[in-house]
């Protein structure tokens, strides 16, 4: 009897489907036919505006710093990105004045599949006005196939005036700057919980030494002190890479880090071997890893955006992320804050050797690269390169930019993005850039990824582990 | 209220395509009805047979004689390397070829037994549909779903935490300690994997190999008992032999389907730890390491590894024809 | 077969030739072993979908720190998942409705389309005598092998840069001018086109050999009528065939609704194209920790194919095996 009530109610609601799509077949109007006709009318306008771009005499109040930008009302521009929900919220609430005062319309795109999707709809003929490529390898090899357009006068403006010249560097290819940086991570961060701290009585560790001193004790004490996690999809075993970036910048310095990423210094080299050696007794490390999942090989299986949960637990001291990982902790805990004294916060992964690299940061970033010189799709690329933009992004938190003309107080006091701004602007330091984003895709979005996961999960050897990444290492 | 009020342009656009589709055919029909006599045959094979014809040229075998020259050239498709390609897969992807052996042979076999099993059984049994209806279930279910379902079931937790996946669980209520942690538990977790496809495909084969037994004609099964037969000899020397090309198309589609299959292993384990199989290697390697050459060599393999199953099934055809 | 039929489906009549017979070898050999081991069965495949649906009610601190099986000691439910998923909650514009009418927009077209081809092309080949028909038959056939991610870039560069033989254009350049937008790009269209011509090979097999075995004297009295083949495939093979025309059209749906890579490929993600899928994939790909929301997702997103196959799976079943059982 049970069955059949059940089945009653499928019919019935199946049955209001039916009665539904009916409805909709009644109404004459086809919306394809007419979101085409507009589209091609916005276009006209579009063009005609772009003519009277200087007249800007009747700015709206509360409009004034976009002025520059006006001339392009009702236009579109389609934006491609792998920031996914909950970031992708904050994007939109940043720009959402730009599009109401310059009339343009900014939709976007987030995919977890980004870097598989975007060279397949640029081959396509199906680019997106723009994308956030976090990748400049990627960047590279894009402009290699021919797409990505030079960067328009107003982008390369903002960039000289207000970017370290290094940044400038990753956003260029054969020497024609392409795309402006975006946001910027710090990835040489490591979590803690400042309440499990203060609870034990630890204290936050400012040299290399003092690390591992902090994370024996934690063992002395029946804690595990590190935990992570690999998983992320078509991207496991990211995480590990930034691992022994951060090891390889802190023992050897920038220019052997640099001969690296241009595969000059093979993988399968005394110098990565002795880092992978480093690394072993860091994250794989039986008595170290993994707090709060169990044995090591469990790295393999959590996902990153799970792996920082047991911190907040008191059942994994630490855990190696980059500044973004602060947007995670709310989903660990329902209210959970990020400060010196609340429930999550990082401390800079301290340098081995200060005399070989002193400061080092590894970073990462977001490059704005078009596909189109509309002059609307200009217009936002200027804006998003623009000191404005990146103050009212900063404001709303968790984000960082490496623009100078942030003022240092625009991010919250005390808080992890000023933290991580404060490294990233320092010139004094030793910054280079995330190495596997800097490889070719083979080996820094594949042999490096899997190999890796491989070290850790199948316990593969390291020498046959660093012979398969550099054999992957594309002849050219 | 206002989402769906969203929703129904976007209703009204695909019920205009449809009522476009079917008027433009209604007037070639029209007009190719209106030819007669010699001209009537080619004309209605102009129109029957010519959209489906294009389509499938352009759609799948324009595509795959590219892939086939694409197989030649190198990572940017643009220098030609002769076989290369498929040396490196033959040097270097040697745990590639023998997973997706073992999966072509395995869930098919598996999952056709084990509707065939089914199918007997509830061939003898009042209220088989509801039995029916859940294990068809699963055929329902995207593979994105089915991953997050399955995710449930393998995740693992330290044992001496409390767990979340079901099977540590049960077999830790079974008194095991100490459960592997399943996904990486080389070589079995390829089998666990196996078991996500078989547990969507089990119902198809159940479903059309029971239809085939009540299929099978009375007499033919009176006149067996008759003579004796029971069990399994009826089984045997009747039933399996009646159903023979009903399990020859069952275990044809879901070989086929398996073969293609790379959703599973990418979402489960994005082919780690020795859980590669070659369609899901072929789209890392052209879309996400854009080696397009490797990539194209990949889906040769497969079309090649289909093909005496091909044969196999046009022989099958050409000699029920020759009986019809 | 048909015991229980849902009200609302007019189902085919079923043959019962040898009711009578298979009744009482059913009665006779029905044993309670075989009873116990369907029950069996029927739970351990019910059991992972049930953990959802239970995960997709509790609260996310039970959802991520205990198994759902302990809900039964301790049940707290919750709807408030499912609202997150619906409205989007704090964290995205749009909730889960925009890619569940795009769903219904992709999949009921891309079930017809490729159907009423289908159909034609089995009538030709199956009625329509011309040489080479058995090669085209099996050419068909033999295409399903094709792997659909080798198909994709091919088809995309058609759809949004044209197709030329030399100088002689196969499909047009609808790129917008001056622009690199296909004037298809943010429609239905490419997904439609895609699907049906990845649906066909199959499609058309089942539908041949059903055809196929529709009688002869039909299409021959017909004939001597003076009815050309577009009057018999209207009037005689089409309604004959609707049984096997629905049932594939069923299953068609439920694979278009369940594709995620045709779609990502040719739709994007954006709420105005992408279906259902797409957004599952991506709540997965962020909310990695949030079992609580991927659980109501994804209890979302099968519901549909769920109600389609709960209620229609009768007359699909029948098609399905008019196609691959000779009778």
């Amino acid at each position: 009897m049970i069955a059949l009530k059940r089945r009653r109610g499928a019919a019935v609601l199946a049955g209001g489907v039916a009665a539904f799509m009916l409805l909709a077949a009644c109404s004459s109007d086809s919306s394809t036919e007419e979101s085409a006709t507009e589209e091609t009318a916005t276009e006209e306008t579009a063009t005609e505006e772009t003519a009277t771009e200087e007249a800007t005499a009747d700015v709206a109040a509360g409009c004034e710093p976009y002025a520059q930008y006006l001339g392009n009302e009702g236009a579109s521009v389609s934006i491609f990105t792998s920031i996914l929900p909950p970031e992708q919220g904050l994007f939109e609430q940043a720009w959402s004045q730009f599009e109401s005062c310059t009339g343009i319309d900014i939709v976007y795109e987030a995919s977890d599949q980004f870097e598989a999707q975007l060279p397949t709809r640029i081959a396509g003929g199906n680019a997106p006005d723009i994308a956030f490529i976090p990748q400049p390898g990627l960047l590279a090899k894009l402009v290699a196939d021919g797409g990505p357009v030079p960067a328009p006068e107003g982008t390369v403006a903002n960039v000289d005036q207000y970017w370290n010249p290094a940044w400038k560097t990753y956003g260029t290819v054969d020497g024609t700057f392409y795309a402006a940086p975006l946001g910027s991570n710090m990835k040489s961060f490591v979590w803690y919980s400042p309440k499990v701290f203060a609870d034990k009585g630890y204290t936050v560790p400012t040299t290399w030494d003092e690390l591992w001193a902090l994370s024996d004790q934690m063992v002395a004490d029946g804690v595990k002190p590190w935990c992570g996690g690999l998983e992320s999809g078509g991207a496991t075993g990211w995480p590990s890479t930034d691992w022994l970036e951060q090891i390889m910048l802190r023992m050897y310095g920038g220019e052997v880090y640099d001969k690296w990423v241009n595969h000059e210094l093979l993988f399968d080299s005394p110098e990565v071997t002795a880092a992978m050696d480093v690394l072993a007794g860091w994250m794989k490390n039986p008595e170290y890893v993994n707090g709060g999942f169990g044995d090591v090989q469990t790295l393999a299986t959590v996902g990153f955006q799970d792996a920082g949960a047991p911190i907040l637990a008191g059942e994994c001291g630490m855990l190696q992320q980059a500044s973004f990982y602060a947007n995670f902790w709310g989903n660990f805990q329902e209210g959970a804050t990020v400060g010196a004294d609340g429930d999550a916060f990082a401390f800079y992964l301290p340098a081995i050797d200060d005399s070989v690299a002193p400061q080092p940061v590894v970073g990462g970033g977001e490059f704005v690269t078009a596909f189109a010189d509309r002059p609307e799709v200009a217009a936002v690329q200027a804006y998003l390169a623009s000191p404005e933009f990146a103050t009212s992004k900063v404001a709303l938190g968790t984000w960082v930019s490496a623009n100078s003309g942030v003022p240092l107080d625009a991010y919250a006091d005390g808080s992890i993005d000023q933290l991580s701004a404060q490294y990233l602007t320092d010139l004094t330091g030793t910054f280079r850039f995330d190495a596997s984003d800097l490889m070719p895709a083979a080996v820094g979005a594949g042999a490096m990824w899997t190999q890796m996961t491989a070290w850790f999960a199948e316990d593969k050897p390291t020498a046959e582990v660093l012979k398969a990444i550099d054999a992957a290492w594309p002849a050219s | 209220m206002e989402e769906i009020l969203n929703g129904l342009p976007k209703l009204g656009s695909a019920a205009a395509a449809i009522a476009i589709f079917l008027a433009f055919l209604l007037i070639v029909f029209f007009i190719g009805a209106r030819f007669r006599g010699r001209l009537q045959g080619p004309a209605a094979l102009i129109v029957f047979l010519g959209p489906a014809l294009i389509l499938v040229t352009m759609g799948l075998i324009v595509p795959a004689f590219r892939t086939i020259y694409g197989s030649t050239l190198d990572a940017n498709q643009e220098e030609f390397i002769g076989l290369d390609n498929y040396a490196w897969i033959f040097d270097t992807q040697q745990g590639v070829l023998i997973n997706t052996l073992l999966w072509i042979v395995i869930a098919p076999v598996a999952s056709t037994a084990l509707g065939l099993t089914l199918a007997l059984l509830l061939d003898r049994m009042r209220r088989e549909s509801v039995a029916k209806s859940l294990i068809f279930m699963p055929m329902a279910i995207s593979f994105v779903g089915a991953s997050i379902i399955w995710g449930l079931v393998y995740e693992y937790r330290e044992p001496s935490r409390e767990q979340v996946g079901l099977l540590s669980q049960v077999v830790m209520w079974l008194g095991v300690e100490e459960p592997p942690n399943w996904i990486l538990w080389q070589p079995f977790n390829n089998y666990l994997l196996m078991v996500i496809m078989v547990w969507i495909q089990v119902g198809f084969a159940m479903v059309v190999l029971s239809a085939a037994i009540k299929n099978i004609p009375a007499d033919v099964v009176e006149a067996a008992e008759l003579d004796g037969a029971t069990g399994w000899r009826l089984f045997s020397r009747v039933t399996i032999p009646m159903i023979r090309a009903t399990l020859i198309v069952v275990l044809t589609t879901i070989m086929i389907a398996v073969l293609k299959i790379f959703d599973i292993v990418r979402t489960m384990t994005n082919g780690n730890f020795g859980t590669q199989v070659v369609a899901n290697e072929m789209y890392a390697q052209s879309f996400v390491q854009f080696n397009e050459g490797h990539g194209n060599a990949l889906a040769v393999v497969l079309f090649i590894g289909v093909i005496p199953l091909i044969i196999y099934n046009v022989v099958q055809l050409r000699k029920e024809r020759a009986i019809r | 077969m048909s015991v229980e039929a849902p009200e609302f489906v007019i189902l085919p009549e079923p043959e019962e030739g040898n009711h009578g017979i298979k009744e009482a070898a059913r009665r006779k050999l029905s044993s309670p072993w075989a009873v116990l081991v369907v029950a069996i069965i029927t739970i351990l495949w019910t059991i992972p979908t049930v953990g959802l649906l239970i995960t997709s009610f509790r609260p996310a601190a039970d959802a991520q720190n205990t198994g759902w099986w302990t809900f039964f000691r301790n049940p707290a439910v919750t709807f408030s998942n499912y609202a997150e998923v619906i409205t989007g909650g704090s964290t995205t514009a749009t909730g889960i409705m925009p890619y569940f009418f795009n769903s219904f927009a992709i999949a009921i077209p891309a079930a017809i389309f490729p159907l009423v081809l289908a159909s034609m092309a089995a009538y030709a080949i199956a009625w329509v005598p011309f040489r080479g028909a058995i090669w085209i038959f099996f050419g068909i056939f033999a295409l399903q092998v094709v792997p659909l991610q080798m198909a994709l870039l091919p088809l995309l560069q058609m759809f949004n840069l044209g197709w030329s033989i030399g100088d002689i254009p196969i499909f047009p350049d609808l790129n917008k001018p001056g622009s690199n937008q296909s004037l298809l790009a943010g429609t239905y269209i490419p997904l439609w086109i895609a699907h049906t011509m990845f649906a066909l090979p199959l499609a058309i097999f089942l539908l041949h050999n059903f055809m196929a075995q529709l009688p002869r004297d039909l299409m021959e009295a017909a004939r001597v009528d003076g009815a050309g083949h577009f009057l018999i495939f209207r009037k005689i093979v089409l309604p004959l065939s609707i049984p096997a025309i629905a049932s594939f059209a069923i299953f068609q749906f439920l694979w278009v609704w369940n594709d995620l890579l045709v779609a990502i490929t040719f739709a994007g993600g954006t709420p105005n194209v992408a279906p259902i899928t797409s957004y599952l994939a991506s709540l997965k790909g962020s909310y990695g920790a949030q079992l609580h929301l991927t659980t109501a997702g994804a209890f979302i997103a099968i519901i549909v194919p769920l109600i389609v196959f709960f209620s229609l799976q009768r007359f699909f079943v029948r098609g399905l095996l008019a196609g691959s059982v000779k009778g």
